[in-house]
């Protein structure tokens, strides 16, 4: 089956003061259709970007698309012309933003930021559109949805807006929804509905999700398939059960051991990273994780390691990988 | 048990909203409203509950940065109300506070050395250009930090060195008591660890005392010897950790718990999850009668009209709960 998405050496920099950031350095990733994939990892490791890189919305002159390509249901999405792409944005891809407040129109109704939508994408009449829209927001849980159409943002608390959020990306039919941190500014009780709506729509709609996160707990429950990046590369790949049985790369290890958890005893002391997060500018020639890593061998100074496949759904970029593989087996 | 350090009774802090200055005020968020607590010398408690429950509120309270609208504060065995503004200045050195935030509690001004020297100076801890210096190259190292760390300014830090700063500082003043606002939500996930270990060493190797407000349960259930659960400006539930984490008595503090995703997606594919509807009703126009019946999955008639009394339902258990 051919995928839905498919990203190959995808290559996106930043000017910067301090030198030219390779914020997504070469990763290749994919969704096939109706599946939900999670992109894992720190803040700054490029999991936004590459996302907005999908969508073209990386912020030029400073940043730029290098390389690679992005194909969406065949067709490579960097070669369209900015009017095409337009036609894509919304309509095949939705798109949800972690903060919900700043990514809705304070100055336009709720009914408004949903139909303008469906009038440009579904070429809708303003009053099929408008029904359509309380459709919309009921779908996703909004009580009394015709009266909630004139309010604005401002009315709506930040699950609510989240919701709308939610109903927005949806409006258009997409195929692929890419949600970037969807619930990171919610409270627990708050995420977890948000979560579980995500997730039921998206089994009952067939759209297949993107979900961008740094809480392995939430890739835990609600992804199929993930990926790990570390300061612009993949660096562990696989799906979720395994990942999370036998993760394969030391820093996805060391993230799954630094957490405490509420399932486990409570452990006398916790097991961090250490060091700090890379500094994007200054990278080491090798292994970008080496100099936290405490598999390092003289090697991952010298070259970084390529993603490579340790079985056919399990792939890790690591020189050391055996050995990490014995010991934590021992 | 050791002795008490701080004591909250019938705390109460009331925000007038709405209105102009020659307007009366419109409403009142009772952000804080009835909480009372104790918090013996070398302990840790933890401080829970969504945004709006006025937890943060009532840490601000404790260091006197809100005047409370009615309640006592005791600390050290005094009542803070009683204190006038100068002796306040003096007790607040043995009450320190870890911001959330390290990126916008630090002057971005100033070195870290000039950030560790200020308190010095202000306190006159130490007296002499020389022992000051050598009290921040210490304050430096305590934390993890290297000594050339003075020299540089904030910007040039990452955000888990900046909280380390932020340590130190308040280590500077030699407290007894700290009050940690959600030290490691802003941090990355491989850093929080990195603080959570260095926040017990320093713990146990000074003997601090820990106020520990913070979102993330299984941050709090792992650093927290006794944990307090509150909602909506109330304290719905007090107990030791392990009693908490494994035998909660309030329904919230229930369905909390099971909104915390685990890290593992075989037991996630199990597990049931009590999923709480509804929103969280405006601290303005709080619910009558229990302010959790609104979501309550269990609510009965008798939770709309009366206010349940936080009580102790086993040794050392609190909960306010008609039905617990």
């Amino acid at each position: 089956m051919a995928a839905l998405l498919e990203v190959k050496n995808l290559r996106t920099t930043f000017q910067t003061s301090g030198g030219v950031v390779r914020a997504v350095d070469g990763v290749s990733w994919d969704i096939q259709e109706g599946e939900t994939v999670a992109l894992v990892g720190e803040s700054g490791c490029g999991k936004s970007v590459s996302a907005l890189s999908v969508m073209r919305l990386v912020s030029e002159p400073a940043g730029r698309i290098e390389s690679g390509e992005i194909l969406y249901k065949g067709r490579d999405l960097l070669r369209l012309s900015e009017e095409e792409m337009r036609g894509v944005r919304g309509r095949e891809i939705g798109m949800i933003f972690q903060e919900p407040m700043t990514s809705l129109n304070p100055v336009l109704s709720i009914g408004r930021q949903l139909t303008e939508g469906l009038e440009i994408h579904m070429k809708m009449s303003p009053h099929d559109a408008q029904t359509r829209a309380v459709e919309l927001l009921a779908m996703v849980g909004i009580p009394d949805p015709a009266r909630r159409l004139a309010q604005y943002p401002h009315h709506f608390s930040g699950g609510m807006r989240q919701r709308m959020m939610i109903a927005m990306a949806l409006a258009c039919n997409p195929s692929l929804i890419l949600a970037d941190e969807p619930t990171t500014a919610l409270d627990v009780t708050i995420q977890a509905q948000i979560l579980e709506l995500m997730r039921d729509l998206a089994q009952r709609l067939g759209v297949a999700m993107l979900i961008i996160t740094h809480n392995l707990g939430v890739v835990a429950r609600y992804a199929d398939r993930v990926n790990v990046m570390y300061a612009g590369r993949i660096i562990e790949q696989a799906s979720a059960a395994e990942l999370y049985a036998n993760p394969r790369h030391p820093y996805t290890l060391g993230l799954l051991r630094s957490v405490p958890r509420l399932d486990e005893p409570r452990r006398a002391r916790l097991a961090p990273i250490e060091g700090q997060p890379p500094d994007l500018t200054r990278l080491p020639p090798g292994c970008a994780f080496s100099p936290r890593c405490s598999f390092k061998v003289e090697r991952c100074a010298e070259a970084a390691p390529p993603l490579i496949a340790i079985d056919a759904a399990h792939r890790s970029a690591c020189w050391e990988c055996e050995r990490l593989v014995k010991e934590v087996a021992a | 048990m050791s002795e008490v350090l701080l004591e909250v009774r019938d705390l109460v802090k009331h925000f007038p909203v709405g209105g102009g200055f020659f307007k009366r005020a419109e409403g009142t968020v009772r952000a804080v409203d009835g909480v009372s607590f104790s918090l013996h010398r070398g302990e840790t408690l933890g401080l829970v509950g969504e945004s709006g429950c006025g937890k943060t509120t009532t840490g601000r309270c404790i260091l006197q940065l809100e005047r409370p609208t009615s309640g006592q504060i005791v600390f050290e065995g005094t009542d803070l109300a009683t204190h006038s503004e100068k002796q306040l200045r003096e007790l607040r050195r043995h009450m320190q506070v870890i911001f959330q935030d390290p990126y916008s509690s630090l002057n971005p001004r100033m070195t870290i050395g000039q950030i560790l020297a200020e308190p010095i100076k202000v306190h006159r801890l130490v007296s002499g250009k020389a022992a000051r210096e050598k009290r921040i190259q210490e304050l430096l190292t305590q934390v993890g930090l290297l000594p050339q760390h003075a020299h540089r300014y904030p910007h040039q830090l990452s955000g888990g060195q900046r909280q380390r700063v932020g340590i130190a500082r308040a280590l500077a003043m030699e407290p007894s008591l700290i009050i940690c606002d959600e030290p490691v939500s802003a941090l990355d996930v491989s850093i929080q660890a990195q603080i959570i270990n260095l926040l017990e060493e320093l713990q146990s190797r000074l003997g601090l005392t820990y106020l520990f407000i913070a979102h993330d349960l299984s941050v709090v259930r792992h650093i927290s010897d006794r944990v307090v659960v509150m909602y909506l400006g109330k304290v719905v539930e007090v107990a030791d950790r392990q009693t908490l984490y494994e035998a909660p008595l309030h329904p919230y503090t229930r369905a909390l718990l099971s909104a915390v995703p685990i890290p593992d997606p075989k037991l996630e594919a199990t597990r049931e999850r009590t999923v709480l509807r509804g929103e969280i009703p405006s601290p303005l126009t709080p619910p009558g009668g229990c302010v959790f019946h609104t979501r309550c999955p269990i609510a009965e008639a008798r939770c709309s009209a009366e206010i349940p009394q936080l009580r102790e339902i086993q040794p050392g258990h609190w909960g306010a709960c008609h039905l617990a």
